[in-house]
């Protein structure tokens, strides 16, 4: 068997001034406070209830919380660590709180992204519509790894290709919202979404009285409400499955959860077989019938005889069902081509494309490197960028400027030369802070959201999302096995 | 269900019987020890018990000789011999954690909480410490997962495949006890021949029945009424009969299209047991009752495999 890279927690990064006397374009957004420690309207509550607790009722209460989470299981695998040893994902007690307003902006800017990349996820498949208009170029898109020729003409119910987005949203100096990343093959985290709110109820149920804050436990109903609606046709009762790597996943503990959670059975590869291109599970009372898999492996693990052969996670013959329209795959085979590094600069461009709007919620600035004068502008400006490889996974193939020695910046100014199209760069952010507990008490961290975006028969998002949080000082790269901690998200009700 | 599920949940349950079968010889022994002039009673009942569950040939690798206290350690808190408690308990988690999503999640923080509990009471003792107080708590977790089962879970197949994992795991380990006493329970041996008292409430109180067998009998303890209880006894929880009835009756509740072969013999057994005397097993010898015996629990947990649990690709 080979091993499969996690899914999900994708790398988790971060530009902070404390790291190595960098110097960023601006002060940081502080989410909580404004100048002199006077608190925003929508934390005024928050901060004066906190202003009144005592530290080591606080300090219990993480301690509980940590408690919590290791009896329930909340914890993620360790890559060749001894079974039953798993870690926690640390929590954070202080909310990251997002006011009605700003909620409503993100709200309708997620859902017209989203919108948008099906759309285009379905027009790369159909007629291209969008490359003969010269919109994107032809060859980012068709000569990706990430497109999949074997999806080319195939029709997926609703026209709905990526069922569960997860799109990671930053707050740059000027409060401004803005995407830093789409995930649209299998976006992890929402358990932690959920679970943080549990706890934060179970540890200080007062807050909750207090504030409106908008509930999220509904998540479950409305993605299982979706991926029913989205059975092949001539099916009235459709049999959902999740399809996990199994317990030594990273993300098992999750796939477990929403697998429970909306009462269907959690499979593995072995668990199905293809007959007759249809999918059928084993079970004690002989095969039964699947409609719909929700997935959450890689499309290269999936079948091995159409992708990666020496898969053992896959199901031989799953894409050939699947071309036959025989079941539902969700996330659809093939919507990395939407959410690649190098498609993303085009995601406003397909905004007014598809929907003919304007981008309610914008991206990073990016530079393309195949475009000559962006090519000019980033080489200049090479030691204030953050350059990014676009097939790159993990931060290998990235160049923090700031952070880089003289000759760090030669050598990737030569590999940007040789292979212009393979980079793309951007400024380095200031990301917004929250006050966070660290071992010095309560101190100044950087987050990021990551709401997740559903689409069925109607594009629908859980108000909030996943919040994580850089716990280290002056970390760069940060993820969850490196000091990455996560944090309860309050959209308040107007 | 999922075949894989429901393989899951039958070794978990097998894996949390088997856990605190070993916790109740553990316990049985220990207080022996504690008793004056025990010493060769003791050893030849630990050797005995040893032989029967198969596990004499690890720990004379480990250990050498049979020794009380390193017999204890070996069988309680060895983290390198894969049929210690820690084990099970270890082994029940990681099943249980395989299928979380089909058990409530009263029982999964249950034998997750067991567990992390136990690895970290096997980090933190020192050598020598009180193993007494271990394997009574490791029964005191079986009798808390026994009730969070019962307590939380839905009657349906998820239980029945649980349930007859408990079962065949208690017949064996209830079988495998007689047989490491076995040479005491013929009936010459009664009156005037009585073995060591100790040896015989060691083993009663392996199966929790020293205050059953005073309840039921009222009576001196002899070797052919010991046996009686626990072969025959329908009331007595760990007995062969009350076992494979159990098995039998859930059994009965999950049948599918293959599983008919397999539900008969497991019909039989109870069958063969119920309408048995004492008299006819000690005609047959309880050595060759007891091996057959085993045999035909071994042969149904292989059934139970192929017709439910991992059955033959069929694509």
């Amino acid at each position: 068997m080979i091993g499969i890279r996690p899914t999900g927690w994708h790398e988790f990064r971060f530009s902070s001034r404390e790291a190595g006397g960098i110097q960023l374009a601006g002060t940081p957004y502080d989410e909580m406070y404004l100048g002199n420690d006077a608190a925003r309207p929508h934390y005024r509550h928050y901060a004066e209830w906190l202003a009144k607790q005592a530290s080591d009722r606080l300090t219990q209460k993480r301690a509980e919380a940590d408690a919590l989470f290791h009896r329930v299981g909340i914890t993620f695998a360790v890559y060749g660590q001894e079974e039953g040893t798993e870690r926690l994902i640390p929590f954070d007690i202080v909310p990251r709180v997002v006011p009605s307003e700003e909620w409503a902006r993100l709200d309708a800017g997620l859902k017209q992204r989203v919108r948008a990349l099906n759309a285009f996820i379905h027009d790369i498949y159909h007629e291209q519509e969008i490359l003969d208009a010269g919109v994107i170029p032809a060859e980012p898109v068709l000569c990706n790894s990430q497109y999949r020729p074997e999806m080319q003409g195939v029709d997926v119910p609703g026209g709905i290709y990526a069922h569960i987005a997860g799109i990671d949203i930053v707050r740059d100096d000027a409060g401004e919202f803005l995407v830093l990343e789409d995930n649209l093959r299998v976006p992890s985290g929402v358990s932690y979404m959920l679970e943080n709110r549990k706890m934060m109820m179970r540890l200080f149920p007062e807050l909750f009285s207090n504030h409106r804050i908008a509930p999220v436990d509904h998540y479950p109903d409305v993605l299982l409400d979706n991926l029913r609606s989205v059975a092949p046709t001539g099916v009235s009762d459709p049999t959902v499955v999740l399809l996990t790597a199994g317990a030594n996943n990273s993300a098992y503990f999750e796939h477990a959860f929403l697998a429970q959670q909306m009462g269907i059975e959690l499979v593995e590869g072995q668990d199905l077989f293809v007959r007759d291109e249809s999918v059928f599970m084993r079970t004690t009372q002989g095969p039964q019938r699947v409609d719909v898999i929700y997935r959450r492996i890689d499309d290269d693990y999936l079948d091995p005889l159409a992708f990666r052969p020496d898969s053992m996670l896959g199901i031989p013959g799953l894409l050939t069902a699947y071309r036959a329209g025989r079941i539902t795959i969700a996330n659809a085979i093939g919507t990395g081509i939407a959410d690649d590094k190098s498609i993303y600069p085009y995601v406003p461009e397909m905004i007014r494309f598809y929907l003919g709007q304007e981008p309610i919620v914008g991206n990073v600035r990016t530079w393309i490197m195949r475009r000559k004068d962006d090519m000019e502008y980033v080489l200049a400006h090479l030691e204030d960028l953050v350059v990014k490889e676009v097939h790159g996974a993990g931060g290998y193939g990235m160049l923090i400027g700031p952070a880089s020695t003289k000759t760090q910046i030669e050598t990737f100014r030569a590999r940007i030369k040789a292979a212009p199209e393979r980079y793309i760069a951007q400024p380095t952010l200031a990301l917004s802070t929250c006050p966070t507990f660290a071992d010095s008490g309560l101190a100044a961290r950087h987050i990021d959201l990551r709401p997740f975006v559903l689409s069925g028969r109607e594009v629908s998002i859980v108000p909030g999302g996943l919040t994580r949080v850089a716990l280290c000082e002056g970390s760069l790269i940060v993820n969850s096995s490196q000091g990455g901690g996560t944090k309860d998200t309050w959209v308040l009700e107007s | 269900m999922l075949s894989r599920t429901a393989d899951h949940l039958y070794w978990m349950a097998r894996y949390t019987e088997r856990a605190e079968s070993l916790a109740r010889l553990v316990d049985a022994h220990y207080r022996m020890s504690l008793l004056p002039h025990s010493g060769d009673a003791l050893t030849a009942s630990l050797r005995a018990t040893l032989a029967a569950l198969d596990i004499e040939e690890p720990y004379r690798e480990r250990h050498g000789t049979i020794e009380s206290r390193a017999v204890f350690e070996f069988v309680a808190l060895d983290r390198d011999f894969g049929g210690s408690i820690l084990n099970c308990l270890r082994a029940a988690r990681e099943n249980a954690r395989a299928v979380r999503g089909s058990l409530t999640s009263e029982l999964w923080v249950t034998l997750n909480s067991t567990w992390l509990d136990a690895r970290a009471l096997a980090a933190r003792r020192s050598a020598g410490a009180d193993i007494g107080h271990f394997v009574e708590w490791v029964k005191e977790r079986s009798h808390l997962t026994r009730g969070v089962t019962s307590g939380t879970m839905l009657r349906d197949e998820a239980l029945h495949f649980t349930r007859i994992g408990t079962f065949i795991e208690r017949a064996d380990n209830s079988a495998r006890i007689l047989q490491a006493h076995q040479r005491d329970l013929v009936p010459g041996a009664d009156a005037g021949s009585v073995p060591d008292p100790y040896e015989w409430s060691a083993l009663l109180r392996a199966l929790s029945a020293f205050e059953v067998y005073r309840r039921v009998y009222r009576d001196v303890i002899t070797p052919f009424k010991v046996a009686e209880l626990l072969i025959l006894c329908d009331d007595m929880p760990r007995s062969l009969l009350r076992c494979c009835k159990d098995v039998y009756e859930n059994l009965r509740s999950i049948a599918n299209e293959r599983s008919s072969e397999t539900v008969r013999r497991a019909g039989e057994m109870h069958a063969m047991l119920h309408f048995s005397r004492m008299e006819d097993i000690m005609t047959i010898g309880l050595p060759r009752f007891l091996e057959r015996f085993l045999a035909r629990a071994c042969d149904l947990g292989d059934r139970i495999a192929s017709d439910f649990l991992v059955p033959p690709t069929e694509a």
